[in-house]
């Protein structure tokens, strides 16, 4: 059993050996994985100690004190939030050596290629063909709504592997390489006037068997694992008291006094009270998977927030007057990072539309809690003993 | 002020396996002894308040004891208990003087170190009450009875639980907290919205008091507890009502289908659900800051402008979905609805603690 005083111990040694001022970024953060500090609760070899999740914090505020660089996590988060937890729990052991070590120190960055225009909250319907020959599998199809994908090394891709059996039995989980000549990425321009997404078409794109995750036709159990991350992590993430959207508006509220409306002050007050109160949720949330006590409550914890985000972003545009009229610049841009709290009131209030779409839509969800966590009826399913061919599309 | 500043420690949100066995066993209790039926029975009675139950919960269990300690005949726990305690009674809409007597009632006397009245509250042999209206907010004006040579006379409305009081807790024009014998003022059960914490006029004439101590942070403290407290009584009546809800839809058939079934009503409910799991982290963070005494009125404001709102949501909803069943006399929906919407008054509206709250974080009106 580690425990935190064998964590201290083990950080100071990492970092007596790699002085950080001394130490180049990268071979740093190498030599923090190999010493199984990068995610402790990860298994020895793959850059942790099979510690318990809630001792990382004890890691990282030692690395912190010693001005140690990070791995930039909001670059990595696709990486770091869905890939990597896939690749552990389905992943050969020659595929978690090979992709895990990188994907977290940001050497590679990951994507993911789930969605396509045809196959949004109906994922499980996609069309993507993946079909085998020899040692590989031949990809072909769309790809859209894909952050990062070009930036991106890797994908997590699933495809279409068997169309004659029910949609969700016919699809297999596959790691894509970003740099086969097939794979195509075309920015999508968003309300905001960024391209933060892309389309990615796939022409050809020939993946080796070795990497494919999981067993043929278990793409989708596979990907209940990556769409779970998801949530907790646009959702759960750990804020400080006015650590989100409720932020700036707060601060607006205080620093611009002519601003100020009845109205808008209860509304204000309103949502800073429902911003804490669901702060308040993530953290017992966090304190339950600590416990070991999982809960349901992280369905919920992606609904609240983006209703919270679009709710607060409104107000905030109200609140400017004037200069609420006003959009900081329309210029196309190819962002690096998502940020849902960067920029203007007005660029707030336009990405923040994309959160109740975006990793499962509020119906979507609100479906999830009903169904799994209330136990309520399910939605008829019409689909579930038809072949995926036969569909109707 | 450089607005609300960080969250120092943060508090433990989660029940203890402690607090999970005081609870299984308030539960199975409330199971045997206060069943939906009964309480209905008991409003329409010259005795709303079940005195049996009330007798089992602090005679044979000593939870009028939990806020106080061990060397005055409590049970030295904390507020924390206290609100596992109150997310059942509020289960049950349980017609039992618990948060009047012993929080608010015992947290005053908590501040003005009256040992003797502490004793006989903790154990449950005298009820006690504070003598000030329901509705009335952690700090905010309320009325007094006069004191003049020697003697206490007025008349104060609104007080709750009032009718089985032993001792009443009376503040006073002189800025001093009196206690009062019950038998010696005239205690006049008034026709209450919420029949199972029903409410009551106390008139005081000329009657003799002993003075407890200075009435403003008495009076003040009870409120906050009283305040911070309800908000875990507030999720339990939301979670009953939701999961009383889910289960009928799950049976209740219309056009060939279970009516749960039906989008509309899922998301409904799986809303509902999402407001119940937030009150109980704030509820938790309220009895938890209660408990440490840090950031308290923080944590109790907060708690009180979110807790109304759901507990009230949770009974009109719970109303509306079981249709014109949820609409009878018979059906226990509407001790629901009423103990909400009473509770959405109680020791100040969600509006009014949101008014405390924006002095509290800077986020001041126009």
């Amino acid at each position: 059993m580690t425990d935190a005083e064998e964590l201290r111990r083990r950080t100071r040694e990492l970092l007596a050996a790699h002085p950080p001022a001394s130490t180049d970024r990268l071979d740093f953060l190498r030599a923090r994985f190999d010493a199984g500090l990068a995610w402790v609760h990860y298994p020895e070899g793959l850059g942790g100690l099979g510690a318990p999740r809630s001792l990382q914090a004890v890691v990282d505020a030692e690395l912190e004190a010693a001005g140690a660089p990070d791995n930039d996590p909001r670059r990595i988060g696709i990486g770091l939030g869905m890939a990597a937890p896939t690749i552990l729990g389905f992943g050969t052991e020659e595929q978690k050596r090979r992709f895990l070590r990188p994907l977290w120190t940001g050497e590679e960055v990951w994507c993911q290629l789930f969605s396509e225009p045809g196959a949004g909250s109906d994922l499980a319907a996609l069309g993507t063909r993946a079909v085998r020959e020899g040692d590989d599998w031949v990809v072909n199809g769309q790809k859209v709504w894909t952050s990062s994908a070009h930036v991106a090394r890797w994908a997590i891709l699933i495809a279409r592997t068997d169309p004659d059996v029910p949609k969700h039995r016919g699809i297999t989980y596959f790691l894509c390489d970003m740099t086969d000549p097939g794979v195509e990425v075309r920015p999508l321009r968003q309300i905001t006037g960024e391209a933060e997404f892309n389309e990615v078409f796939l022409t050809d794109v020939r993946i080796p068997d070795t990497h494919r995750l999981g067993a043929v036709g278990e793409g989708w159990k596979v990907a209940q694992t990556t769409l779970n991350n998801e949530r907790v992590a646009i959702g759960g993430m750990r804020l400080p008291r006015e650590g989100g959207m409720i932020g700036p508006v707060s601060k607006t509220w205080r620093e611009r006094p002519e601003l100020r409306t009845h109205d808008l002050h209860q509304r204000l007050l309103k949502l800073w009270v429902e911003s804490e109160v669901s702060r308040l949720t993530a953290e017992r949330l966090r304190q339950q998977l600590v416990a070991g006590q999982p809960g349901p409550e992280g369905a919920g914890m992606k609904l609240a927030f983006a209703r919270l985000n679009q709710e607060i972003s409104g107000l905030e545009v109200e609140l400017l007057g004037e200069e609420g009229l006003l959009y900081d610049d329309w210029t196309m841009r190819r962002p690096e990072l998502v940020d849902f709290t960067g920029r203007e009131a007005g660029y707030r209030y336009l990405r923040s539309k994309g959160n109740s779409i975006e990793g499962g839509t509020s119906e979507v969800l609100l479906n999830i809690v009903a169904e799994r966590v209330l136990g309520l009826p399910a939605e008829p399913r019409t689909d579930k003993d038809v072949a995926w061919k036969d569909l109707a599309r | 002020m450089e607005g609300p500043g960080p969250v120092k420690n943060e508090r433990d949100l989660l029940y203890s396996e402690e607090e999970e066995a005081l609870r299984a066993a308030v539960r199975d209790l409330l199971a045997d002894q206060c069943d939906a039926p009964g309480v209905i029975a008991r409003t329409e009675s010259d005795t709303p308040h079940h005195l049996a139950l009330w007798k089992t919960l602090t005679d044979g269990m000593g939870l009028a004891g939990l806020l106080v300690p061990e060397a005055l005949g409590g049970q030295g726990a904390t507020h924390r208990e206290a609100a596992v305690v109150l997310e059942e009674l509020g289960r049950a809409v349980a017609p039992v003087p618990y948060l009047t007597s012993a929080v608010v009632a015992t947290e005053a006397l908590l501040a003005c170190g009256t040992d003797d009245l502490l004793r006989e509250l903790a154990s449950g042999t005298s009820i006690g009450v504070l003598a000030v209206a329901l509705n009335v907010a952690p700090g905010a004006a309320h009325k007094l009875v006069r004191h003049d040579d020697g003697v206490l006379s007025g008349e104060l409305t609104g007080i709750a639980d009032a009718a089985v009081a032993d001792v009443l807790l009376v503040p006073a024009d002189d800025g001093g907290l009196y206690a009062v014998d019950a038998t010696a003022a005239t205690v006049t059960p008034q026709t209450s919205l919420d029949l199972t914490r029903p409410l009551a006029t106390v008139t005081l004439d000329g009657v003799r008091g002993r003075l407890l101590g200075d009435a403003e942070p008495a009076v003040r403290r009870a409120l906050r507890a009283g305040a911070g407290l309800l908000a875990s009584e507030q999720f339990g009546l939301a979670d009953r009502s939701l999961t009383e809800t889910v289960r009928y839809l799950k049976e209740r058939k219309q056009f060939n289908r279970p009516v749960g079934g039906f989008q509309a009503l899922k998301h409904r409910l799986a809303q509902l659900w999402l407001e119940s799991v937030n009150l109980r982290a704030a509820a938790r963070n309220a009895a938890d800051a209660l408990t440490t005494g840090e950031d308290a009125d923080m944590a109790v404001t907060v708690a009180q402008a979110y807790a109304a709102p759901v507990a009230v949501h949770a009974a009109e909803e719970a109303l509306q979905l079981h249709g014109g069943l949820g609409m009878t006399w018979e059906h226990p929906a509407h001790l629901y609805l009423k103990r909400a919407k009473a509770d959405s008054l109680a020791y100040g509206t969600a509006g009014a603690h949101r008014e405390a709250l924006a002095a509290l974080v800077d986020l001041q009106a126009p």
